[in-house]
């Protein structure tokens, strides 16, 4: 048990640690935002399909089930607004950051901790390199603005999902689904959701990019460390989601 | 100085009056509670080789590490090119390591990156040259290890394990290091590509860099490049001397390690 609580307590540090050292190198020598680019294109690009295919089935279910459900109260007509506050505000930011932190993180985690075991870092050190700078603050500024524009694309894809599926399924009228949705979604449930994002983007890019640095033992290592990230970082986002909604609430609402 | 060389009581001294390049002082390690250095002191002077030797797991990269600043020492000092090291931070650690080359024991090549991209690294990080130039440097770099344009655009996936130790070399060389720290640069190579290493080693001692660190088991070795050589065992010198003088030592631990190299 001392061990667990060590180990945890020598983790939770260790990540606090390691976003002080990228607060204290966010200033990128020109020539490294061309890395930050590609990071966009791995993370954003290559991960549009997952992101936008998840949030239009979930945006689907969730009007659908919400439908069935709240005709027993005779409240159907209620469902727009529903779908759409939960999907701006929880769903889109919480399933992309999972789904999308997942994939992301646990790629950042092979490849650094690959680098790690094979000295790549090291090598990095001895050449002079400021390896944070290069290795890890392009990740997070990739991250804080990838995160962002996946959540918009997902909440409009959910959004619009539930729409079509409430007209092919239960015949609803979609211009009325449509003004009774934007009656009561104002700007700042969005807004909730987005800001979200860049919490969750930065939260998953620097626990991907810890448990990749902090990794030994070879490749079995590497294997156990790419698991644990994906844990990390699904129980990350969930944990840091409540307390991030509260904060909001009482600042915001 | 007690046995051959080693330091009873260290005292800091200045780069001046030595030329030392580098100055370990009562250096310790410990790694979760093993202490694996155990009060190590010597010096690397400018214009020699010195090689430190020891069996497996008795610290001898660790000290290498320790000197490039990549670990700091549980306890005891560090002088590289007249800085006191063990307290810098990684930043102010930076342009210190600049000046020396550090060669793995893997070679620690950029696995996605070809052996041009790798040699050439250290120039497009740090210098504005042009690409030709660049190139120019990177097929120079890589001839002076013996090797020809057409590893250039291999993947070290791709290459022999010499001819990845070998790109290393050409790697920690292109920046024109002021030091050249060598971990294990025989370990895993056949006869022939050790005695080419070797030799390598020598030759720099005439040219591009005249001071290296390098840390082996290999005798052999020991015996084509060193000027100094210290004996590491259990985490302690058992001796640090000129190296005729270190490998005829009566020191029973020294002999029985050397005896046990040699068979």
């Amino acid at each position: 048990m001392d061990t667990y609580l060590r180990r945890t307590a020598m983790w939770y540090g260790g990540v606090g640690l390691l976003t002080a050292q990228v607060l204290r190198s966010l200033a990128l020598p020109p020539k490294y935002f061309r890395l930050v680019v590609l990071e966009i294109e791995t993370m954003g690009v290559r991960s549009l399909g997952v992101a936008l295919t998840a949030s239009v089935f979930t945006g689907m279910v969730f009007a659908l089930q919400s439908a069935v459900n709240m005709a027993r109260f005779g409240a159907e007509n209620y469902v727009g607004p529903i779908s759409a506050l939960a999907i701006l505000r929880e769903l889109g930011p919480v399933l992309t950051a999972i789904l999308v932190g997942g994939k992301v993180a646990s790629g950042i985690t092979a490849e650094l901790g690959s680098m790690k075991v094979t000295e790549q870092i090291d090598a990095l050190r001895t050449l002079g390199v400021n390896f944070i700078k290069r290795l890890i603050v392009p990740r997070v500024m990739a991250a804080l603005l990838v995160f962002p524009l996946l959540t918009v694309m997902a909440d409009v894809l959910g959004v619009v999902g539930g729409m079509v599926i409430m007209f092919l399924e239960r015949g609803t009228d979609m211009w009325a689904y449509w003004n009774t949705t934007a009656y009561w979604v104002v700007p700042r449930d969005f807004l909730m959701g987005v800001g979200k994002s860049l919490f969750f983007g930065a939260i998953v890019t620097l626990i991907g990019c810890y448990n990749g640095l902090s990794t030994t033992g070879g490749t079995e290592g590497l294997g156990r460390a790419t698991t644990a990230t994906v844990v990390h970082c699904t129980m990350g986002v969930i944990i840091s989601d409540f307390f991030l909604t509260k904060l909001m609430l009482m600042l915001f609402w | 100085m007690s046995r051959l060389g080693v330091r009873e009581q260290p005292r800091p001294s200045t780069p001046t009056e030595t030329g030392e390049v580098v100055e370990a002082i009562d250096l310790r390690k410990r790694f979760e509670g093993h202490e694996v250095l155990r009060g190590v002191s010597f010096n690397a002077r400018r214009g020699e080789t010195l090689v430190i030797m020891g069996g497996s797991g008795s610290g001898k990269t660790v000290t290498l590490r320790l000197v490039a600043g990549l670990i700091r020492p549980s306890s005891g000092r560090v002088r590289v090119f007249d800085r006191w090291i063990e307290d810098l931070g990684e930043e102010a650690l930076l342009p210190i390591r600049r000046r020396m080359g550090y060669v793995f024991q893997g070679a620690a090549l950029f696995d996605s990156l070809t052996v041009h991209e790798n040699v050439a690294y250290p120039l497009r990080e740090h210098t504005s040259l042009r690409e030709a130039a660049i190139h120019d440097r990177v097929v120079q770099s890589l001839s002076m290890v013996g090797l020809g344009p057409e590893v250039l655009e291999l993947l070290p996936s791709e290459l022999s394990g010499g001819m990845r130790k070998r790109v290393g070399i050409a790697r920690a060389l292109i920046g024109e290091p002021a030091m050249l720290l060598f971990d294990e640069p025989t370990a895993g190579l056949d006869p022939t590509n050790s005695r080419l290493v070797a030799e390598l080693i020598v030759r720099l001692r005439g040219g591009v860099c005249d001071t290296a660190i390098v840390v082996t088991h290999d005798l052999e070795l020991t015996r084509t490049v060193a000027d100094r050589v210290a004996v590491l065992i259990d985490g302690q010198f058992a001796a640090l001397g000129p190296r005729d003088e270190v490998l005829a030592s009566d020191h029973p631990a020294v002999q029985a390690f050397l005896a046990g190299e040699a068979r």
